[in-house]
Order: structure tokens, then sequence, then C-alpha cells
């Protein structure tokens, strides 16, 4: 697909709610049906807008989880417990419901399937999403691109898409996922519990020398470290593309 | 005419008449950069200011922070939605750096130490709506923020304040930048809400 495709003027669009799936006990997937949807590349997102019977709105950003293809978007959204938008989408919202929504935006934290290249993905809780649709996107394309992701959730218990990334780790070689847990492990997990570490990154993910096109998206504290210490290790800044939210992000 | 959320009813927040459309108000301070955060040790810092004539002004920290420098209180719009009021910053104003250079350019490129780029009319910079920032809160401006110093120009979107800002170079011709590229708008006024190209 042309990039000029995906990068025109952005006008709203009234998607409507095809199906919604629990992934945790605060996230859910909203499969949108979008008929005038452009296309996107994964690691793209959308800006989604509520409106209130009053007209009174409220606008938020949200990554793109689902590969590119057809008119179908796929959202998971992450409920803050202080959030305007998110308790509404991930409790409130029902199959049906209109969503209005405009996008793809965003042309530079993406993953290219024509790159063969090595490819780390580096994930903190929600910012796993747009790192999912980069290894759906790998999938679908029957790319061989040498994937390794490294998820740092709280909890297998808040882990996002725990059982599709298995099924796809194990559907053939070239994606190795490894899980870190910042607050508590499953029992006789061979890392503790605590952030990401040179050494875990150094071991699950690729040495500077293979210049892996590394996409590391989270929490500011997770990005901020995360790509500090790969920088550290040798891999260039050039390589290192970063996606970040604060607490009050919205993503 | 935008589509009604059924169920929606929103949280009206304080000082909504300050926040520009399409944005919501945040206490803390989010981080959003599009690489790793480049730490410039102030003992090498260097900025440059070029004219369109090639004629190249540039100060190390020393003679920057020699400059007259203003406490600046301004609020900020970033265009992932989030605004933050009332902020206080100390920097020196671009009235001040660009006193003494003679120029009719139009348009300014502004660059970053680890490669970003942003852009936006001379205009823009001048008359006591832009400073190179190097206090934040008090303190020193934080790397994660764009330290040791970053533009700050608070009338547009926060992408067109360039953290770890490096270089300024004017232009009698308009030049994109690193996101005005990338589908974002050239102007970026959020008051008439240019997030995006065609905005």
């Amino acid at each position: 697909m042309a990039r000029a495709a995906v990068l025109g003027r952005l006008t709203w669009q009234v998607g409507t709610v095809a199906a919604v799936r629990d992934e945790t006990p605060t996230a859910r997937t909203i499969s949108l049906d979008v008929p005038q949807w452009p296309g996107h590349l994964a690691g793209q997102h959308v800006d989604v807008r509520l409106t209130a019977p009053d007209g009174y709105s409220a606008q938020r950003s949200y990554s793109i989880a689902s590969a590119p293809g057809g008119t179908r978007v796929e959202l998971t959204v992450q409920r803050l417990a202080d959030g305007e938008v998110s308790p509404y989408l991930a409790q409130v919202l029902s199959v049906g419901d209109p969503v209005e929504l405009r996008g793809p935006i965003g042309g530079w934290f993406v993953w290219d399937p024509d790159d063969t290249g090595p490819v780390l993905l580096a994930g903190g809780g929600s910012g796993v999403v747009p790192l999912m649709a980069m290894v759906r996107t790998r999938a679908a394309t029957g790319s061989r691109a040498p994937f390794r992701l490294v998820y740092s959730a709280r909890s297998d218990q808040t882990a996002l898409y725990t059982s599709e990334l298995a099924g796809l780790e194990h559907a053939g070689p070239g994606l190795e996922v490894t899980h870190v847990y910042t607050r508590t492990t499953p029992a006789g997990w061979p890392w503790p519990a605590g952030r990401a570490t040179s050494d875990l990154l150094a071991a699950a993910g690729w040495p500077p020398e293979k210049m892996p096109s590394v996409f590391v998206c989270g929490p500011t504290g997770f990005v901020e470290t995360v790509a500090d210490l790969l920088v550290g290790a040798g891999h260039q800044p050039g390589k290192i593309k970063t996606e970040r939210f604060g607490p009050s992000g919205g993503q | 005419m935008a589509a009604v959320s059924p169920g929606f009813f929103g949280r009206r927040r304080a000082a909504s008449e300050k926040l520009p459309p399409g944005q919501y108000l945040v206490t803390d301070f989010p981080v959003l950069s599009a690489g790793p955060t480049p730490r410039v040790d102030t003992g090498k810092w260097q900025f440059s200011l070029t004219t369109e004539t090639g004629e190249a002004h540039r100060w190390d920290w020393a003679a920057f922070r020699a400059l007259p420098a203003d406490d600046i209180t301004v609020d900020l719009h970033c265009v992932t939605k989030w605004s933050k009021l009332g902020t206080g910053w100390r920097g020196v104003s671009l009235d001040t750096l660009l006193a003494d250079v003679a120029t009719s350019a139009g348009y300014a490129l502004v660059g970053s130490y680890g490669g970003y780029t942003t852009n936006l009319p001379l205009a823009d910079l001048l008359d006591g709506k832009a400073w190179i920032a190097f206090g934040y809160d008090g303190d020193d401006l934080a790397p994660e923020h764009g330290g040791p110093a970053r533009l700050l120009v608070p009338h547009l979107y926060l992408w067109k304040s360039a953290k770890w800002l490096q270089s300024i170079r004017l232009s009698d011709s308009d030049e994109p930048g690193f996101w005005e590229t990338l589908g974002y708008h050239n102007y970026g006024d959020p008051w008439r809400e240019q997030r995006y190209w065609g905005d």
C-alpha cells in the first residue's frame, strides 16, 4: 500500500462496534467496523471522540491492536481508574454502538513487513498493544523477520494476549516471547519480580551487532529505563523508536 | 455532525475555558519523544543560530546562561490531547538571542541533539512568544523533558517546542520537520485544533 494513502487528510468517521472481548479484568478489545477505513500500518494509532447528549465531547488516542486488512479495526483499551474515556470504552460501550474515530495517525512508530531484519519489541503494560499489531502483521503477511518480544506486566493476570502470543510462538520459528512480571510472578518463574534488567534484555533481545530495529512502548518510566539500557548496551539510538505515555497519557 | 455516544456523559473539569478544543487537563507532566533521551553535557553543549545568508551565531553554555533570563508561566498543549496549565519555566527569550542577528527570513527550522527537527514561521519565535528554556519548576530542566535546554513555544502544540535544542536555521523557505513530514500539521495551533495534515 502506498504510504501516502495512509497519511492523507484525516476526517472523522463513524465505526460500529462489531464485538467486544475481555482481555483481562481491566482491559477490553473493541472490534470496530469502519466502512471507509483507508488501511493502516502496524504500530499506528487512532483518535477516538466520544460525544455526550448535550454536545460535550472528549478525545483520546488509542493504539491499533489488529493487523491491517479490510475495514475491521481493533483497539485494546486499558481501563484507568481515574479515566474519563477508558471506563466508557472498557465497560459501557456495547455491540452495535457507534464510535467516532479518525486515523490512522503516526508514521514513525511503525514496522514495515517488507523489512526482513531482526526486530526487538519491548512493551510495558498496555504499551504492548501497538507491538501486538506488529506481531500479528508479521504472522498475517508470512514475514520471516525474526522477532523477539519482551513484555513487562504487573503479573500474569494483567498480561494481555497471553494465549495468542503462546500460539503464535509455537506456530513456527521466528517469534520469541519473554514475559517480565514486575509485581508477582507465577510459581517457578525464571526471573524474580521486577523491572527488565540489562541482563534480561541481553538474554531475551538481540546483540547490538545484529542491528535490530527496536520498538519500545509503555509508561514513561518503562520506556526511559529500557531505552537507556539498550543504548548503554551499544544499540544505536537511531535504531530505537519509542512511544511513551505518562500516567494520564490516555492509552 | 458528531455521533452521540450512548451512555457517555463525560466529566466536566475545572478551567475548561483555558482548554483548546479536544484537550483534557492533566496535573502530571507526560513525556513523549520519538527515541531514547539524549544525555547532553553542558560542557559540550553548543547552540547555533544560522541566518538565510549562512551567517552563524554560536553560544556555549556559559555564554547562553550569561544572557538575561525570564521567569515564564504558560499553559502547555500536547497534540496527544493533554494540556497542563500554569507551568513555570526559566529561559532566554528568542528576542534576546535574535537581537543582534540581521535577517529577513520568514521561516525557522529547529534542530535537536538526537536528530529531531521541527519548523515554524520566524514570527512565531519573536515578540515574547518563544524562549530557550533551561529551568522548570524551580529546578534544572530534566533530560526527559528536554534538558539541558529546549525550545518553548507555548502558543503552538508542544511538538514545536523541540527538546535538546541544538540549532535554529533561518530560511526564506519553509521546510517541514520530523512530525510535520509524518502526518502532523505544519503550523499546529491548538486553538484551531491543527493536529494533522488538512486540519
